[in-house]
Protein backbone atom coordinates (compact mmCIF):
# COMPACT_ATOMS: atom_id res chain seq x y z
CA UNK A 1 0.00 0.00 0.00
CA UNK A 2 0.58 3.57 -0.59
CA UNK A 3 3.65 5.48 2.56
CA UNK A 4 3.32 8.56 3.77
CA UNK A 5 6.60 9.04 2.48
CA UNK A 6 5.74 8.38 -0.98
CA UNK A 7 2.00 10.84 -0.52
CA UNK A 8 4.88 13.48 0.65
CA UNK A 9 6.70 13.02 -2.14
CA UNK A 10 4.53 13.34 -5.37
CA UNK A 11 2.41 16.38 -3.31
CA UNK A 12 5.69 18.35 -3.31
CA UNK A 13 6.31 18.09 -6.79
CA UNK A 14 3.05 19.06 -7.39
CA UNK A 15 2.78 22.62 -4.62
CA UNK A 16 6.65 23.07 -4.90
CA UNK A 17 8.22 21.87 -7.92
CA UNK A 18 6.05 23.06 -10.30
CA UNK A 19 5.00 19.47 -11.78
CA UNK A 20 1.85 20.18 -14.17
CA UNK A 21 0.04 18.46 -16.60
CA UNK A 22 1.07 21.03 -19.36
CA UNK A 23 -1.76 20.19 -21.84
CA UNK A 24 -4.76 17.80 -22.95
CA UNK A 25 -5.03 18.29 -26.56
CA UNK A 26 -7.63 16.70 -28.43
CA UNK A 27 -6.98 16.35 -31.74
CA UNK A 28 -9.85 16.44 -34.57
CA UNK A 29 -9.90 15.52 -37.76
CA UNK A 30 -11.67 18.11 -40.09
CA UNK A 31 -11.41 16.02 -43.72
CA UNK A 32 -15.04 15.05 -43.35
CA UNK A 33 -15.64 18.56 -43.54
CA UNK A 34 -14.30 19.10 -46.42
CA UNK A 35 -16.67 21.07 -48.92
CA UNK A 36 -17.06 23.46 -51.71
CA UNK A 37 -19.12 26.28 -50.89
CA UNK A 38 -17.10 28.60 -48.18
CA UNK A 39 -20.26 29.23 -45.88
CA UNK A 40 -21.44 25.55 -45.47
CA UNK A 41 -17.66 24.16 -44.97
CA UNK A 42 -17.61 27.15 -41.77
CA UNK A 43 -20.74 25.75 -40.62
CA UNK A 44 -19.55 22.08 -41.04
CA UNK A 45 -15.82 22.94 -38.89
CA UNK A 46 -17.38 24.87 -36.46
CA UNK A 47 -19.95 22.04 -35.37
CA UNK A 48 -17.36 19.45 -35.85
CA UNK A 49 -15.26 20.53 -33.07
CA UNK A 50 -18.10 22.29 -30.78
CA UNK A 51 -19.29 18.81 -30.94
CA UNK A 52 -16.53 17.01 -30.42
CA UNK A 53 -14.41 19.42 -27.85
CA UNK A 54 -17.55 21.03 -25.79
CA UNK A 55 -16.55 18.63 -22.26
CA UNK A 56 -12.97 19.15 -23.18
CA UNK A 57 -12.27 21.61 -20.45
CA UNK A 58 -14.91 20.44 -18.30
CA UNK A 59 -13.67 16.79 -17.80
CA UNK A 60 -9.95 18.29 -18.00
CA UNK A 61 -11.03 20.05 -14.62
CA UNK A 62 -12.43 17.17 -13.28
CA UNK A 63 -9.60 14.79 -13.56
CA UNK A 64 -7.51 17.41 -12.07
CA UNK A 65 -9.48 17.88 -9.06
CA UNK A 66 -9.89 14.23 -8.18
CA UNK A 67 -6.17 13.88 -8.69
CA UNK A 68 -4.77 16.63 -7.41
CA UNK A 69 -2.36 17.66 -10.64
CA UNK A 70 -2.74 21.14 -12.23
CA UNK A 71 -3.83 20.42 -15.95
CA UNK A 72 -2.57 23.89 -17.21
CA UNK A 73 -3.70 23.67 -20.57
CA UNK A 74 -6.43 22.11 -22.84
CA UNK A 75 -6.88 22.42 -26.39
CA UNK A 76 -7.91 21.63 -29.79
CA UNK A 77 -5.39 20.30 -32.75
CA UNK A 78 -7.39 20.24 -36.11
CA UNK A 79 -6.46 18.80 -39.31
CA UNK A 80 -4.07 20.84 -41.53
CA UNK A 81 -6.34 23.62 -42.90
CA UNK A 82 -4.52 24.06 -46.24
CA UNK A 83 -6.24 20.31 -47.05
CA UNK A 84 -9.40 21.15 -45.57
CA UNK A 85 -9.99 24.68 -47.63
CA UNK A 86 -8.27 23.90 -50.76
CA UNK A 87 -11.94 23.60 -52.35
CA UNK A 88 -13.48 26.55 -50.85
CA UNK A 89 -11.35 28.70 -50.85
CA UNK A 90 -10.05 31.43 -53.36
CA UNK A 91 -8.46 34.17 -51.72
CA UNK A 92 -6.41 34.65 -48.89
CA UNK A 93 -9.80 35.98 -46.91
CA UNK A 94 -11.70 33.42 -47.70
CA UNK A 95 -8.86 31.24 -45.71
CA UNK A 96 -8.64 34.02 -43.03
CA UNK A 97 -12.39 32.99 -42.46
CA UNK A 98 -11.74 29.51 -41.61
CA UNK A 99 -9.32 30.60 -38.83
CA UNK A 100 -12.00 33.14 -37.47
CA UNK A 101 -14.28 30.06 -37.23
CA UNK A 102 -11.67 27.83 -35.22
CA UNK A 103 -11.06 31.14 -33.14
CA UNK A 104 -15.09 31.68 -32.49
CA UNK A 105 -15.18 27.62 -31.78
CA UNK A 106 -11.92 27.79 -29.41
CA UNK A 107 -13.74 31.10 -27.28
CA UNK A 108 -16.94 28.64 -26.97
CA UNK A 109 -15.29 25.71 -26.09
CA UNK A 110 -12.90 27.63 -23.41
CA UNK A 111 -10.00 26.25 -24.88
CA UNK A 112 -6.89 28.82 -24.82
CA UNK A 113 -5.31 27.62 -28.22
CA UNK A 114 -6.02 25.83 -31.07
CA UNK A 115 -3.56 24.45 -34.18
CA UNK A 116 -3.74 23.41 -37.38
CA UNK A 117 -3.78 26.43 -39.48
CA UNK A 118 -0.79 24.48 -41.30
CA UNK A 119 0.53 23.32 -44.56
CA UNK A 120 2.38 20.59 -45.00
CA UNK A 121 4.89 21.74 -48.07
CA UNK A 122 8.03 19.63 -47.85
CA UNK A 123 8.29 18.64 -51.02
CA UNK A 124 6.43 21.32 -52.76
CA UNK A 125 2.87 23.97 -52.33
CA UNK A 126 -0.07 23.54 -54.04
CA UNK A 127 -2.24 26.66 -54.49
CA UNK A 128 -3.88 25.94 -51.85
CA UNK A 129 -1.00 25.73 -49.50
CA UNK A 130 0.14 29.33 -51.30
CA UNK A 131 -2.92 30.65 -50.20
CA UNK A 132 -2.91 28.83 -47.09
CA UNK A 133 0.36 30.34 -46.05
CA UNK A 134 0.01 33.91 -47.76
CA UNK A 135 -3.03 34.27 -45.36
CA UNK A 136 -1.56 33.85 -42.31
CA UNK A 137 -0.32 37.14 -41.30
CA UNK A 138 -3.84 38.39 -41.74
CA UNK A 139 -5.39 35.18 -39.75
CA UNK A 140 -3.16 35.55 -36.86
CA UNK A 141 -3.75 39.24 -36.51
CA UNK A 142 -7.45 39.27 -36.88
CA UNK A 143 -8.01 36.02 -34.35
CA UNK A 144 -6.29 35.46 -30.84
CA UNK A 145 -6.13 31.98 -30.14
CA UNK A 146 -5.67 30.33 -33.99
CA UNK A 147 -2.07 29.03 -33.98
CA UNK A 148 -0.33 28.42 -37.11
CA UNK A 149 2.39 25.71 -38.16
CA UNK A 150 4.11 25.21 -41.73
CA UNK A 151 6.16 22.20 -42.56
CA UNK A 152 9.35 22.89 -44.91
CA UNK A 153 10.92 20.01 -45.16
CA UNK A 154 11.73 16.49 -43.97
CA UNK A 155 14.53 14.09 -44.15
CA UNK A 156 12.39 11.89 -47.15
CA UNK A 157 12.00 14.94 -48.99
CA UNK A 158 14.32 17.21 -48.25
CA UNK A 159 14.04 21.33 -48.19
CA UNK A 160 11.52 23.04 -49.72
CA UNK A 161 13.35 26.82 -50.28
CA UNK A 162 10.55 28.13 -52.44
CA UNK A 163 8.58 27.50 -49.15
CA UNK A 164 11.60 28.49 -46.59
CA UNK A 165 12.11 32.00 -48.65
CA UNK A 166 7.97 32.31 -48.89
CA UNK A 167 8.41 31.99 -44.77
CA UNK A 168 10.80 34.23 -44.33
CA UNK A 169 8.03 37.18 -45.81
CA UNK A 170 5.62 35.63 -44.11
CA UNK A 171 7.18 35.83 -40.19
CA UNK A 172 8.32 39.50 -40.90
CA UNK A 173 4.77 40.96 -42.73
CA UNK A 174 3.19 38.53 -39.57
CA UNK A 175 5.22 40.55 -37.44
CA UNK A 176 3.82 43.47 -39.25
CA UNK A 177 0.57 42.98 -39.03
CA UNK A 178 0.58 42.15 -35.32
CA UNK A 179 3.58 45.54 -34.25
CA UNK A 180 0.90 47.04 -31.65
CA UNK A 181 1.16 44.23 -29.58
CA UNK A 182 4.96 43.61 -30.08
CA UNK A 183 4.85 41.13 -32.95
CA UNK A 184 2.70 38.76 -30.59
CA UNK A 185 1.72 36.94 -33.86
CA UNK A 186 4.93 35.35 -34.33
CA UNK A 187 4.61 33.57 -31.14
CA UNK A 188 1.91 31.70 -32.52
CA UNK A 189 3.53 31.00 -36.05
CA UNK A 190 5.77 27.49 -36.16
CA UNK A 191 8.27 26.48 -39.06
CA UNK A 192 9.11 22.62 -39.13
CA UNK A 193 11.42 20.14 -40.51
CA UNK A 194 10.32 16.50 -39.76
CA UNK A 195 6.96 17.83 -38.03
CA UNK A 196 5.12 14.98 -35.64
CA UNK A 197 1.55 14.39 -36.84
CA UNK A 198 0.76 14.06 -33.28
CA UNK A 199 2.45 16.99 -31.03
CA UNK A 200 -0.32 18.12 -28.43
CA UNK A 201 2.26 21.28 -27.80
CA UNK A 202 1.46 24.58 -29.36
CA UNK A 203 2.22 26.70 -31.44
CA UNK A 204 2.99 23.56 -34.04
CA UNK A 205 0.03 21.19 -33.24
CA UNK A 206 -1.80 20.06 -35.83
CA UNK A 207 -4.19 16.45 -36.27
CA UNK A 208 -2.41 14.53 -38.80
CA UNK A 209 -3.85 12.78 -41.91
CA UNK A 210 -2.59 9.62 -40.38
CA UNK A 211 -4.22 9.94 -37.20
CA UNK A 212 -8.02 8.59 -35.99
CA UNK A 213 -10.88 10.95 -36.53
CA UNK A 214 -10.61 12.49 -32.68
CA UNK A 215 -7.83 11.33 -30.54
CA UNK A 216 -6.48 12.87 -27.05
CA UNK A 217 -2.63 13.58 -26.89
CA UNK A 218 -1.15 14.77 -23.58
CA UNK A 219 2.07 16.48 -22.66
CA UNK A 220 4.02 16.80 -19.18
CA UNK A 221 6.16 18.74 -18.01
CA UNK A 222 8.38 18.84 -14.99
CA UNK A 223 11.61 20.71 -15.10
CA UNK A 224 11.39 21.96 -11.81
CA UNK A 225 11.13 18.05 -10.59
CA UNK A 226 14.09 17.14 -12.44
CA UNK A 227 16.02 20.35 -11.08
CA UNK A 228 15.10 19.26 -7.19
CA UNK A 229 15.98 15.66 -7.92
CA UNK A 230 19.61 16.77 -9.00
CA UNK A 231 19.77 19.15 -6.23
CA UNK A 232 20.52 15.95 -4.12
CA UNK A 233 23.14 14.09 -6.20
CA UNK A 234 25.43 17.72 -6.61
CA UNK A 235 29.12 16.07 -7.37
CA UNK A 236 28.36 13.02 -7.82
CA UNK A 237 29.59 11.49 -11.22
CA UNK A 238 27.63 10.80 -14.72
CA UNK A 239 26.04 7.63 -13.89
CA UNK A 240 24.22 8.72 -10.87
CA UNK A 241 23.42 11.99 -12.62
CA UNK A 242 21.90 10.05 -15.68
CA UNK A 243 19.86 7.50 -13.28
CA UNK A 244 18.38 10.12 -11.20
CA UNK A 245 16.91 12.48 -14.12
CA UNK A 246 15.14 8.53 -16.28
CA UNK A 247 13.67 7.96 -12.36
CA UNK A 248 11.97 10.93 -12.27
CA UNK A 249 11.57 11.38 -15.94
CA UNK A 250 9.62 8.33 -15.69
CA UNK A 251 7.82 9.56 -12.23
CA UNK A 252 6.80 12.62 -14.12
CA UNK A 253 5.49 10.54 -17.48
CA UNK A 254 3.19 8.05 -15.21
CA UNK A 255 1.02 10.85 -14.48
CA UNK A 256 0.61 12.15 -17.89
CA UNK A 257 -0.27 8.44 -18.85
CA UNK A 258 -3.29 8.41 -15.97
CA UNK A 259 -4.23 11.61 -17.18
CA UNK A 260 -4.61 10.53 -20.66
CA UNK A 261 -6.18 7.30 -20.04
CA UNK A 262 -8.69 9.19 -17.52
CA UNK A 263 -9.43 12.06 -20.51
CA UNK A 264 -9.44 8.99 -22.61
CA UNK A 265 -12.06 6.90 -21.33
CA UNK A 266 -13.84 10.00 -19.82
CA UNK A 267 -14.47 11.74 -23.45
CA UNK A 268 -15.02 8.33 -24.74
CA UNK A 269 -11.74 9.31 -27.52
CA UNK A 270 -9.10 7.19 -28.00
CA UNK A 271 -5.60 7.89 -26.35
CA UNK A 272 -2.85 8.57 -28.48
CA UNK A 273 0.31 9.50 -27.19
CA UNK A 274 2.14 11.01 -24.47
CA UNK A 275 4.94 13.68 -25.01
CA UNK A 276 7.65 13.33 -23.05
CA UNK A 277 8.58 16.88 -22.36
CA UNK A 278 10.27 19.35 -20.17
CA UNK A 279 8.65 22.23 -20.82
CA UNK A 280 9.78 25.30 -19.43
CA UNK A 281 7.13 28.14 -18.37
CA UNK A 282 8.36 31.39 -16.98
CA UNK A 283 7.51 30.35 -13.31
CA UNK A 284 10.64 30.63 -11.12
CA UNK A 285 11.83 27.30 -10.97
CA UNK A 286 10.33 25.45 -14.26
CA UNK A 287 13.72 26.18 -16.08
CA UNK A 288 14.96 23.97 -18.16
CA UNK A 289 18.01 26.04 -18.08
CA UNK A 290 17.98 26.07 -14.20
CA UNK A 291 18.42 22.28 -14.66
CA UNK A 292 21.47 22.68 -17.28
CA UNK A 293 23.19 25.08 -14.16
CA UNK A 294 22.75 22.05 -11.57
CA UNK A 295 23.99 19.78 -14.18
CA UNK A 296 27.09 22.31 -13.22
CA UNK A 297 27.46 24.84 -15.86
CA UNK A 298 27.47 28.34 -14.64
CA UNK A 299 24.87 29.86 -17.30
CA UNK A 300 23.10 28.18 -20.24
CA UNK A 301 25.45 28.58 -23.14
CA UNK A 302 28.53 27.91 -21.01
CA UNK A 303 30.85 25.82 -22.81
CA UNK A 304 29.68 22.00 -22.10
CA UNK A 305 26.00 23.08 -22.27
CA UNK A 306 25.45 20.92 -25.60
CA UNK A 307 26.37 18.08 -24.13
CA UNK A 308 24.52 18.65 -21.02
CA UNK A 309 21.58 19.03 -22.88
CA UNK A 310 22.07 16.14 -24.83
CA UNK A 311 22.52 14.08 -22.31
CA UNK A 312 19.38 15.71 -20.11
CA UNK A 313 17.11 15.05 -23.33
CA UNK A 314 17.99 11.24 -24.01
CA UNK A 315 17.49 10.64 -19.96
CA UNK A 316 14.25 11.70 -19.98
CA UNK A 317 13.55 9.72 -22.96
CA UNK A 318 14.64 6.90 -21.31
CA UNK A 319 12.91 7.74 -18.34
CA UNK A 320 9.85 8.28 -20.22
CA UNK A 321 9.39 5.41 -22.45
CA UNK A 322 8.88 2.92 -20.15
CA UNK A 323 6.44 4.79 -18.04
CA UNK A 324 3.98 5.52 -21.07
CA UNK A 325 2.12 2.77 -23.68
CA UNK A 326 3.07 5.45 -26.49
CA UNK A 327 5.16 8.16 -26.85
CA UNK A 328 5.30 10.63 -29.59
CA UNK A 329 4.44 14.44 -30.64
CA UNK A 330 8.17 15.92 -30.39
CA UNK A 331 9.05 14.16 -26.70
CA UNK A 332 12.30 16.13 -25.20
CA UNK A 333 13.80 19.31 -23.55
CA UNK A 334 12.45 22.43 -24.95
CA UNK A 335 14.74 25.01 -24.75
CA UNK A 336 12.28 28.50 -25.83
CA UNK A 337 13.95 31.84 -24.67
CA UNK A 338 10.91 33.87 -23.62
CA UNK A 339 9.44 31.21 -21.56
CA UNK A 340 12.18 30.18 -19.52
CA UNK A 341 13.13 32.48 -16.92
CA UNK A 342 16.83 30.51 -16.79
CA UNK A 343 17.45 31.03 -20.57
CA UNK A 344 16.23 34.85 -20.24
CA UNK A 345 19.32 34.84 -17.35
CA UNK A 346 21.89 33.65 -19.85
CA UNK A 347 20.40 36.16 -22.57
CA UNK A 348 21.17 39.02 -20.22
CA UNK A 349 24.56 38.11 -18.68
CA UNK A 350 25.73 37.29 -22.32
CA UNK A 351 26.16 33.61 -22.09
CA UNK A 352 23.75 32.28 -24.46
CA UNK A 353 23.67 33.41 -28.24
CA UNK A 354 21.14 32.28 -31.07
CA UNK A 355 24.42 30.66 -33.08
CA UNK A 356 24.77 28.61 -29.83
CA UNK A 357 20.96 27.55 -29.28
CA UNK A 358 21.43 26.70 -32.97
CA UNK A 359 23.88 24.09 -31.53
CA UNK A 360 21.62 23.02 -28.54
CA UNK A 361 18.64 22.45 -31.26
CA UNK A 362 21.31 19.48 -32.26
CA UNK A 363 20.68 17.32 -29.38
CA UNK A 364 17.06 18.03 -28.32
CA UNK A 365 13.58 18.59 -29.12
CA UNK A 366 12.60 21.18 -31.35
CA UNK A 367 14.57 24.15 -32.29
CA UNK A 368 14.99 27.61 -31.77
CA UNK A 369 12.15 28.83 -30.17
CA UNK A 370 10.51 32.36 -29.05
CA UNK A 371 13.51 34.11 -29.71
CA UNK A 372 13.12 38.02 -30.11
CA UNK A 373 15.50 39.30 -32.79
CA UNK A 374 15.39 43.05 -34.32
CA UNK A 375 12.68 44.14 -36.19
CA UNK A 376 14.63 45.53 -38.95
CA UNK A 377 16.08 41.76 -39.60
CA UNK A 378 16.09 41.13 -43.64
CA UNK A 379 13.24 38.57 -44.87
CA UNK A 380 15.94 36.65 -46.22
CA UNK A 381 17.89 36.50 -43.24
CA UNK A 382 14.92 34.80 -41.17
CA UNK A 383 14.57 32.61 -44.73
CA UNK A 384 18.28 31.70 -43.88
CA UNK A 385 18.00 31.15 -40.15
CA UNK A 386 15.39 28.61 -41.12
CA UNK A 387 16.85 26.79 -43.59
CA UNK A 388 19.91 25.75 -41.28
CA UNK A 389 17.60 24.83 -38.67
CA UNK A 390 15.28 22.76 -41.11
CA UNK A 391 19.10 21.29 -42.58
CA UNK A 392 19.86 20.18 -39.11
CA UNK A 393 16.21 18.27 -38.67
CA UNK A 394 16.35 17.13 -42.24
CA UNK A 395 20.20 15.90 -41.65
CA UNK A 396 20.20 14.72 -38.12
CA UNK A 397 16.05 12.87 -38.77
CA UNK A 398 15.00 14.63 -36.12
CA UNK A 399 11.98 17.26 -35.66
CA UNK A 400 13.47 20.94 -35.60
CA UNK A 401 11.65 23.76 -35.28
CA UNK A 402 11.79 27.78 -36.10
CA UNK A 403 9.62 30.23 -33.64
CA UNK A 404 11.26 34.03 -33.68
CA UNK A 405 9.28 37.00 -33.79
CA UNK A 406 11.70 40.21 -35.61
CA UNK A 407 9.90 42.38 -33.04
CA UNK A 408 9.19 45.70 -35.15
CA UNK A 409 10.04 48.72 -33.74
CA UNK A 410 12.77 47.38 -31.42
CA UNK A 411 16.36 46.74 -31.53
CA UNK A 412 19.01 44.76 -29.63
CA UNK A 413 18.97 45.81 -25.53
CA UNK A 414 15.23 46.27 -25.45
CA UNK A 415 13.16 43.76 -24.32
CA UNK A 416 9.71 42.61 -25.51
CA UNK A 417 6.93 41.80 -23.03
CA UNK A 418 4.14 38.73 -24.67
CA UNK A 419 2.69 38.24 -21.15
CA UNK A 420 1.21 34.86 -19.78
CA UNK A 421 2.96 31.90 -20.54
CA UNK A 422 5.04 33.32 -23.61
CA UNK A 423 6.81 35.50 -21.22
CA UNK A 424 9.43 38.05 -22.12
CA UNK A 425 12.32 38.07 -23.97
CA UNK A 426 15.38 39.84 -24.44
CA UNK A 427 16.25 41.40 -28.43
CA UNK A 428 19.17 39.49 -29.26
CA UNK A 429 21.39 40.40 -32.01
CA UNK A 430 21.61 38.15 -35.43
CA UNK A 431 24.55 38.12 -37.37
CA UNK A 432 24.70 41.07 -39.99
CA UNK A 433 25.75 39.24 -43.05
CA UNK A 434 23.81 38.61 -45.89
CA UNK A 435 22.66 35.57 -47.08
CA UNK A 436 20.37 36.80 -49.94
CA UNK A 437 21.60 35.42 -52.86
CA UNK A 438 21.57 31.84 -51.27
CA UNK A 439 17.68 32.07 -50.54
CA UNK A 440 16.83 33.79 -53.77
CA UNK A 441 18.30 30.45 -55.24
CA UNK A 442 14.72 28.85 -55.34
CA UNK A 443 14.29 25.37 -55.59
CA UNK A 444 14.65 22.51 -53.47
CA UNK A 445 17.69 21.28 -51.37
CA UNK A 446 17.67 17.42 -52.19
CA UNK A 447 17.07 14.65 -49.30
CA UNK A 448 19.83 13.55 -47.42
CA UNK A 449 21.86 9.89 -48.61
CA UNK A 450 20.64 8.29 -45.79
CA UNK A 451 17.11 8.55 -46.28
CA UNK A 452 17.13 6.02 -48.58
CA UNK A 453 16.60 2.95 -46.76
CA UNK A 454 14.54 1.09 -48.80
CA UNK B 1 -13.50 -0.29 -3.53
CA UNK B 2 -12.80 3.33 -4.77
CA UNK B 3 -9.59 4.16 -2.69
CA UNK B 4 -8.96 8.04 -1.93
CA UNK B 5 -5.62 9.36 -0.09
CA UNK B 6 -6.48 12.01 2.34
CA UNK B 7 -3.85 14.31 3.17
CA UNK B 8 -3.30 16.84 6.38
CA UNK B 9 -0.46 19.10 7.16
CA UNK B 10 -0.42 21.87 9.10
CA UNK B 11 0.46 23.49 12.84
CA UNK B 12 -0.81 20.86 15.43
CA UNK B 13 -3.42 21.09 17.52
CA UNK B 14 -6.10 19.40 19.56
CA UNK B 15 -8.68 17.22 17.63
CA UNK B 16 -7.65 16.95 14.11
CA UNK B 17 -8.04 13.67 13.57
CA UNK B 18 -11.51 13.14 15.44
CA UNK B 19 -13.12 16.37 13.60
CA UNK B 20 -11.70 14.90 10.22
CA UNK B 21 -12.77 11.17 11.55
CA UNK B 22 -16.10 12.32 12.43
CA UNK B 23 -16.54 14.18 8.78
CA UNK B 24 -15.96 10.63 7.29
CA UNK B 25 -17.96 9.01 9.18
CA UNK B 26 -20.83 11.15 8.77
CA UNK B 27 -20.00 10.37 5.38
CA UNK B 28 -19.81 6.82 5.16
CA UNK B 29 -16.17 7.14 4.11
CA UNK B 30 -14.92 4.16 5.62
CA UNK B 31 -10.73 4.56 6.43
CA UNK B 32 -8.54 2.04 5.33
CA UNK B 33 -5.22 3.32 7.05
CA UNK B 34 -3.88 5.95 8.69
CA UNK B 35 -0.47 7.14 9.76
CA UNK B 36 0.27 10.28 11.27
CA UNK B 37 3.84 11.89 12.50
CA UNK B 38 4.23 15.39 13.33
CA UNK B 39 7.66 16.91 12.46
CA UNK B 40 9.03 20.30 14.21
CA UNK B 41 5.21 20.87 15.58
CA UNK B 42 3.66 20.20 11.96
CA UNK B 43 1.08 17.65 11.75
CA UNK B 44 1.37 15.40 9.29
CA UNK B 45 -1.30 12.91 8.37
CA UNK B 46 -2.17 10.47 5.49
CA UNK B 47 -5.40 8.38 5.30
CA UNK B 48 -6.57 5.85 2.90
CA UNK B 49 -10.15 5.69 2.65
CA UNK B 50 -12.98 4.16 1.00
CA UNK B 51 -15.51 5.99 -0.78
CA UNK B 52 -17.72 3.28 -2.40
CA UNK B 53 -20.39 4.14 0.59
CA UNK B 54 -20.12 8.21 0.13
CA UNK B 55 -23.46 9.54 -1.52
CA UNK B 56 -22.01 12.92 -2.56
CA UNK B 57 -19.93 13.39 -5.37
CA UNK B 58 -15.72 13.53 -5.49
CA UNK B 59 -15.45 17.10 -5.87
CA UNK B 60 -18.15 17.97 -3.24
CA UNK B 61 -16.35 16.01 -0.86
CA UNK B 62 -13.34 17.71 -1.45
CA UNK B 63 -14.34 20.38 -1.08
CA UNK B 64 -15.94 20.18 2.46
CA UNK B 65 -12.90 18.82 3.71
CA UNK B 66 -11.00 21.67 2.57
CA UNK B 67 -13.13 24.15 4.32
CA UNK B 68 -13.13 22.03 7.40
CA UNK B 69 -9.30 22.06 7.52
CA UNK B 70 -9.79 25.71 7.02
CA UNK B 71 -11.14 25.84 10.19
CA UNK B 72 -8.93 23.88 11.95
CA UNK B 73 -5.97 25.69 10.41
CA UNK B 74 -4.78 22.99 8.47
CA UNK B 75 -4.47 21.85 4.60
CA UNK B 76 -6.82 19.04 3.84
CA UNK B 77 -6.20 17.41 0.65
CA UNK B 78 -8.40 14.49 -1.41
CA UNK B 79 -6.93 12.70 -4.41
CA UNK B 80 -7.70 9.67 -5.88
CA UNK B 81 -5.20 6.59 -4.95
CA UNK B 82 -4.01 6.12 -8.71
CA UNK B 83 -1.90 9.24 -9.23
CA UNK B 84 0.35 8.01 -6.39
CA UNK B 85 0.16 4.49 -7.88
CA UNK B 86 0.93 5.22 -11.10
CA UNK B 87 4.19 7.29 -10.23
CA UNK B 88 5.55 4.84 -7.44
CA UNK B 89 4.62 1.71 -8.51
CA UNK B 90 5.63 0.00 -11.55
Amino acid sequence: MINLFEVVETNEMITKENLDVRTITLGISLLDCIDSDLGRLNEKIYHKIYDSAKDLVSTGEEISREFGIPIVNKRISVTPVALIGGAACKSIEDFASIAGTLDKVAHEVGVNFIGGYSALVSKGMTPADQLLIRSIPLALSTTERVCSSVNLGSTKTGINMDAVKLMGEIVKETATATKEQDSLGCAKLVVFCNAPDDNPFMAGAFHGVTEADKIINVGVSGPGVVKTALSKVRGKDFEVLCETIKKTAFKVTRVGQLVAQEASARLGVPFGIVDLSLAPTPAIGDSVADILCEIGLEYAGAPGTTAALALLNDQVKKGGVMASSYVGGLSGAFIPVSEDQGMINAVEAGALTIEKLEAMTCVCSVGLDMIAIPGDTKETTISGMIADEMAIGMVNQKTTAVRIIPVIGKGVGETVEFGGLLGYAPIMPVNPFSCDDFVKRGGRIPAPIHSFKN
Amino acid sequence: MNKTIITVVGKDTVGIIAKVCTYLAENKINILDISQTIVQGYFNMMMIVDTNQMEKIFGEMADELHTLGEEIGVDIKCQKEEIFDKMHRI
